[in-house]
């Protein structure tokens, strides 16, 4: 069978718009399992799809979800005896628990993939760059001396990953997502606590870049009364590109919120300018 | 986390995994409906009776069927299109006719704070009109090939390469 012709065919385009039989479905399905190629075209028609169907809706949709939520709960509890509903929470929880541990995981894993691919092409490049040198000057001691310097540097990214791996896998580590506020509908970020050493990793790469003279300020904070206490800003965000923030946290939290403040950070925050926040 | 593994997981009743998925797909989903039904409210609604409805027959999907993803769209099309033959909602039938997801795109506001989204607009902006009839009608309407070939008056021998061709010229701008 030609694979080439096959995929050119259009057959694939229409598998994933729903427009085949079911039975050319499963002839399909078939030849997806036994060459990688058939499954890859389908999985990049796939993401075009997506992309496409995504931009056009023309509104906040995150929110729906609870609603289903709500309709799934009590279809649930009116459906089933109160036993079975105890049950059934406790084995919720159960499977919670371990959900976290794998989105933890796969968070983690998904960093390695993409932290190995960019150091790869960094070495790449490098040892490209190595090879140039050698054949236009045969001794250049500083060069050479400077490219050995980047290689450990790359080396050491790699290695400060997998540590960041290792804490990201840690079953007990607390997660909590920051949603974006009124502000900044768009934005997100994700704390990672670490109750037992008292660190806060925290993930701020669904923060716009601040505008110059503002800084991102990380606020633990207590719920009845409301206080809050700074834990720290968010400096040079630009320049730190993995855009993980290690800070201290000894408090009791029971939310964090971030706000922008002025350079240096404000000894209480400013309300309007609150970014995201999320309740642990 | 791997998608037969979240599929698993969700048909095992595990609302952790049915809400990564969710968040996987919901928003394409939406677009879709939002394209046929052209309310919020209505889509909105939509979207959230869709979900309830998957999760309700999670044992219905089954790999050898298709994507999750086709299932999921599937299952959106027909509930929008009940929606607006049910005339709950009555939208103007002229202005229907001639609208696409390619005039929802290039008015979004949503995109132009993305990343990525006015990217979007401009690539679908180049598509030439034929691309976006054949899209619209295959991926947004639910059209087999010879209901297109009919739509759009063109021999039922060409849908299956022009929707190829079309979809790789957005593949080729998206660089996917």
């Amino acid at each position: 069978m030609d694979i080439k012709e096959y995929i050119d065919s259009g057959i694939l385009e229409l598998y994933v718009a729903g427009s085949l039989s079911d039975k050319e479905n499963q002839e399909v399905h078939e030849l997806m399992l036994k060459h990688p190629d058939i499954e890859r075209e389908v999985l990049k028609i796939e993401t075009t799809l997506l992309q496409l169907a995504a931009a056009s809706s023309p509104s906040e949709s995150k929110h729906v979800f609870k609603t289903v939520k709500e309709h799934i709960m009590l279809d649930n509890k009116n459906s089933k005896t109160n036993s079975y509903v105890n049950k059934k929470s406790k084995i919720n929880w159960f499977n919670y628990s371990g959900w976290i541990a794998s989105i933890l995981f796969a968070v983690g894993l998904l960093w390695l993939g993409y932290e190995n691919r960019q150091l790869t092409s960094e070495k790449n490049q490098l040892s490209n760059e190595i090879n140039q040198l050698k054949t236009k000057i045969s001794t250049n001691e500083s060069d050479k001396k400077f490219l050995e310097l980047e290689i450990e540097k790359v080396n050491t990214n790699l290695k400060e990953s997998k540590e960041l791996i290792s804490i990201l896998r840690d079953r007990h580590i607390i997660a909590v997502p920051l949603a974006g506020q009124a502000i900044s509908l768009n934005a997100y970020a994700k704390i990672y606590w670490d109750k037992s050493t008292k660190t806060i990793y925290l993930d701020a790469q669904g923060l716009p870049e601040p505008p110059e003279g503002k800084v991102y300020q990380l606020w633990s904070l207590t719920l009845e009364p409301l206080t809050s206490k700074s834990l720290g800003t968010l400096n040079d965000f630009d320049s730190v590109t993995n855009k993980i923030f290690t800070l201290k946290n000894a408090n009791a939290s029971q939310a964090f919120g971030i706000t922008l403040e002025p350079e240096g950070g404000s000894i209480t925050p400013t309300l309007d300018q609150l970014y995201t926040l999320g309740i642990v | 986390m791997q998608l037969p593994i979240l599929v698993e997981k969700f048909q095992q009743k595990d609302i952790i995994a049915f809400e990564a998925l969710y968040n996987m797909y919901g928003k394409s989903i939406h677009g879709v409906i939002y394209n046929i039904v052209r309310d919020y409210a209505a889509a909105d609604d939509i979207l959230q009776d869709v979900f309830v409805k998957v999760w309700n027959n999670s044992s219905n999907y089954s790999t050898e069927k298709g994507r999750f993803f086709t299932w999921l769209l599937t299952i959106a099309r027909k509930a929008a299109l009940d929606k607006i033959h049910s005339k709950t909602i009555n939208p103007s039938e002229h202005n229907l006719n001639k609208q696409c997801f390619a005039d929802i795109i290039e008015t979004n506001e949503f995109l132009n704070t993305e990343n990525d989204g006015l990217d979007i607009k401009v690539f679908v902006s180049k598509l030439a009109n034929s691309c976006i009839d054949v899209i619209e009608l295959i991926y947004f309407k639910g059209y087999n090939q010879k209901e297109t070939s009919e739509s759009l008056d063109m021999p039922i021998s060409t849908i299956k390469t022009r929707n190829r061709n079309c979809m790789m010229q957005l593949r080729l701008m998206l660089n996917i």
